[in-house]
């Protein structure tokens, strides 16, 4: 988040796009609402008629895969009528032309037959986000997780700039950190081209500051992505590999695929707090603490960096996941070790500027947002005040592309997917606690009344749901969430696991799975 | 700013400062039902009510400001009768079940009935006898228990903004309700358990899954584990278990949780937890000790290196754990490894 989640109890207009955040972020769903009720406006951009839509001024049920198309015509409006910032176009960005000639032909018209919303909502949207004095922008993996995921962050950015909602207390673009510590793991390095604070690894100074510190020679070639990394163990290339705190066979896209790589792999080690679905793969097994039994800092999604403290023992004989990383570096002749989890946060921060000035110490009472370059630096509430990272904010021209996969008439039906609030990405925690589980016991496809009624479908009917990729057979549930042409499945489950389905086509630059949009064909059984 | 006279004392306090809060930064406690100070004060239970000198009654302390020159006593004499009665006229109604109460030791009725020595009503009359609604899986609401401050419905509807709760029928016959009476858990109520955490009282308490008192218990501040807001919060630890949740109020989550934060913490200590390292012979895991696991795993990394190099090896780190333990596996994987062969679940 370019701003603090208490700005946007501040803020005049909130457009939320690809985020269902009352069932994803809840607490930031509860703020989202507490500003309504002090006046904000809300715009809601989604494929299903999410709980925030009732709260939304303008509600637009785009068609997955539509972002671009849909921010372009946003900001041929903001044009064509004039709205736009000027003077922030003029003094804090450039490439302006290259924005304007290419929203010129997304009339709303246009747009609002690709997105499947009506202009004059596409209209009204443009109106109220750029006549707003402070507007936020909050999106999620409903922009992110598409082929043309980093085009739609793009066309985000550009919309802000154009309209100056950026870089201002409570204006601003807003990405939801799915997980506890996403924003911390990326912080952190655990990323194939970057050390810790975005460092790129392809940089020779960077090499040599790391080489210093770690006194170690270290590869410049930039790693492999997740997904890359799959490939690259299914055609034989990668032999070793390991394996902390995730769930491929059912968080990643294309189940079969994930399972003939964990089954051909040379060796695999699962280090994780329970048995997984993966873990059942895995040639060796490491049990790890619990986030409750050690202590470690996370880093929120507004880049606050918290603690997190050790409250009971590990279960049996469980090791907290760094006291394991370091024993096993030791092993492998690397002589370092830490004491506590506050050693390593010093190491953190003398190589990383970000968290420069973070220490145990200072995190006691209340965490800190980076940038917090030194210890006199009190953080960072919100970016790109006065000038951006890279100096101006550069506008880029996007065009609108489909999905990899449209609809055809073998597979009809768009399949997106999601979470729902009683569970939490592969269920491995929430699917061990009762009360969540009464809740939602079941995996389950929403499916459009009248959909379900063409294919003789009634409510609680098991359905085959085929891609190209695989099949599973699910309970329907009848709903108006979604239109006729889509139907959406959570991911959570291992059992009809929506992620037998989905596309591994990935975003060229960012290596995003499409895991929002695929195309597949609904049979009753 | 503004002088006044508490108690006595002299008190310097911001325009605008309400006298709870200005007797408050002296150290004077007034008690409190209804108050929430992430709320506009509403003044409904009347249990902090104090002299003001030339006021006609006593007057709400959580929602009178201070004026300039004000004299204030915050425990005179007619307060403390006040106050009395005001706890006995909540008692006339409430079960005095306090030693099998889920909220004994944490419940504000029974504090003060203890401060101002309160031991039964006196009062007769007609007694509130509600069905206890026990369909929430997380919760419990006993209407019998309320003492009508309200606290859970503005929580519900002002904060957390939900608004699965609100007042039902007039008079006496008040209550916390959904729609038409049905039970909670045939309302859009979302199971976030705000309202159980702002309830002063036993009303609306958790289905704990461990007998605990307040007093038994340790609490931890730490950060929910689930998604990435952050939320702050105290486990409570007895015996080395954790056994509850309460929302911490500040930054970023002010006192809200939702219902992974708020229940979602009983896997912790679940019997499926993995204890000890197991490795795999013939196809089935066999347990086996730390050093057998660490001397298998490096053997079998030395070997691949050796035969087909660094960039032969997958390291996938984790959003779940710490920044210092992703620190950790990148720095094993480019440092020890020696490929950049590294990355996490951002994209999934």
């Amino acid at each position: 988040m370019t701003n603090g989640i208490n700005e946007i109890l501040n803020t005049d207009v909130i457009f939320i796009l690809g985020s269902n955040t009352t069932e994803n972020h809840p607490v930031i769903g509860a703020k989202i609402r507490q500003a309504r009720l002090n006046g904000a406006k809300i715009i809601v951009a989604e494929p299903r008629k999410i709980d925030l839509a009732k709260d939304a001024e303008v509600f637009l049920k785009i068609k997955p895969g539509t972002n671009t198309a849909l921010l372009n015509a946003l900001m041929n409006v903001v044009l064509e009528e004039g709205l736009q910032d000027k003077e922030f176009i003029a003094e804090r960005t450039e490439n302006f032309e290259e924005l304007e000639a290419a929203v010129k032909k997304y009339t709303p018209e246009y747009a609002a037959g690709i997105c499947e919303v009506s202009a004059e909502d596409i209209r009204k949207a443009a109106r109220l986000y750029a006549s707003a004095e402070k507007a936020s922008i909050i999106y999620c993996m409903g922009i992110t997780q598409h082929s043309t995921g980093v085009n739609n962050v793009m066309s985000i950015s550009n919309l802000a700039m154009l309209c100056g909602n950026l870089g201002k207390e409570s204006s601003g673009v807003n990405p939801l950190r799915g997980q506890n510590n996403v924003q911390g793991s990326c912080d952190m390095g655990a990323l194939p081209n970057v050390f810790p604070g975005y460092q790129p690894v392809a940089k020779p100074e960077v090499i040599e500051k790391f080489e210093a510190a770690w006194n170690v020679k270290l590869s410049s070639k930039p790693g492999l992505t997740v997904p890359e990394m799959m490939k690259a163990a299914g055609e034989g290339s990668i032999k070793f590999m390991y394996i902390m705190g995730e769930n491929p066979m059912v968080s990643d896209p294309d189940t079969n695929h994930v399972k003939h790589v964990l089954e051909h792999v040379d060796f695999l080690v699962v280090q994780d707090i329970f048995m997984t679905e993966t873990a059942e793969y895995a040639d060796v097994i490491l049990p790890a603490a619990a986030f409750a039994e050690k202590d470690g800092t996370f880093s929120n999604t507004e880049r606050r960096v918290q603690r997190v403290r050790k409250a009971v023992e590990p279960a049996g004989s469980a090791k907290a996941d760094w006291v394991i990383l370091m024993e096993l570096m030791n092993k492998l002749g690397y002589d370092k070790s830490y004491n506590s989890p506050d050693e390593i946060m010093d190491e953190i921060a003398s190589v990383t500027p970000s968290y420069g000035g973070i220490s145990y110490d200072r995190l006691e009472c209340v965490g800190i947002q980076w940038p917090c370059p030194n210890k006199e630096h009190a953080g960072t509430p919100y970016l790109h005040k006065g000038s951006f990272s890279r100096g101006k904010g550069l506008f880029k021209g996007i065009e609108h592309k489909d999905s990899a996969e449209t609809t055809d008439k073998e597979y009809p039906f768009i399949l997106t997917t999601g979470r729902v609030l009683y569970h939490y990405h592969t269920r491995t925690m929430t699917g061990r606690v009762d009360g969540l589980n009464a809740k939602v016991s079941e995996n389950y496809a929403e499916i459009n009344p009248a959909a379900a009624a063409k294919l003789g479908v009634g409510e609680g009917d098991v359905i085959k749901i085929t891609s190209r990729r695989g099949t599973v057979d699910i309970k329907a549930r009848l709903t108006e969430k979604v239109n006729e042409n889509v139907v959406f499945i959570p991911f959570h489950f291992a059992e009809a696991s929506a992620n037998v389905l989905t596309n591994s086509e990935l975003d060229p630059v960012s290596k995003t799975p499409e895991l929002k949009v695929c195309a597949v064909a609904i049979q009753a059984k | 700013m503004v002088n006044l006279t508490i108690n006595g004392q002299k008190v310097q306090a911001a325009n605008g400062t309400t006298i709870l809060k200005a007797a408050e930064s002296i150290g004077i406690k007034i008690p409190t039902f209804c108050y929430d100070e992430r709320l506009v004060a509403h003044g409904a239970c009347r249990i902090c009510v104090v002299e003001v000198a030339g006021a006609r009654s006593l007057m709400a302390s959580c929602t009178v400001p201070v004026t300039e020159g004000m004299i204030v006593q915050t425990h005179s004499p007619s307060v403390i009768e006040t106050r009395k009665d005001i706890l006995r006229l909540i008692l006339a109604n409430h079960p005095l079940d306090c030693l099998t109460c889920e909220k004994a030791g944490n419940c504000k009725l029974q504090d003060y009935c203890y401060e101002y020595d309160i031991k039964e009503s006196g009062i007769v009359g007609t007694k509130k006898n509600y069905p206890i609604d026990d369909s929430n899986p997380f919760f419990s609401l006993d209407r019998n228990k309320c003492i009508m401050c309200g606290k859970c419905i503005r929580v519900d509807n002002e904060l957390q903004c939900t608004g699965a709760i609100n007042y039902n029928s007039r008079g006496f016959n008040t209550h916390v309700g959904i729609p038409y009476d049905r039970e909670l858990e045939q309302s859009t109520c979302v199971s976030c358990g705000n309202c159980v955490s702002a309830c002063p009282v036993g009303a609306l308490s958790s289905k704990n899954h461990a007998k605990f008192r307040s007093w038994e218990v340790k609490t931890v501040r730490t950060t929910c584990s689930y998604c990435g807001v952050g939320c702050q919060m105290d486990l409570q630890v007895k015996d080395n278990k954790v056994v509850g949740v309460e929302p911490v109020n500040m930054a970023p989550n002010d006192g809200l949780l939702c219902v992974k934060g708020k229940y979602g913490y009983r896997f912790i200590d679940h019997p499926d937890r993995l204890k000890t390292p197991l490795i795999k012979k013939d196809g089935s895991f066999v347990a086996a000790t730390w050093d057998e696991a660490y001397d298998l795993i490096a053997d079998k990394m030395r070997n691949v290196k050796e035969n087909y190099g660094s960039d032969a090896f997958g390291g996938f780190s984790s959003a779940r754990c710490t920044n210092e333990e992703n620190y950790l596996m990148q720095k094993l994987f480019r440092a020890v490894v020696g490929t950049n062969n590294i990355d996490h679940c951002a994209r999934l």
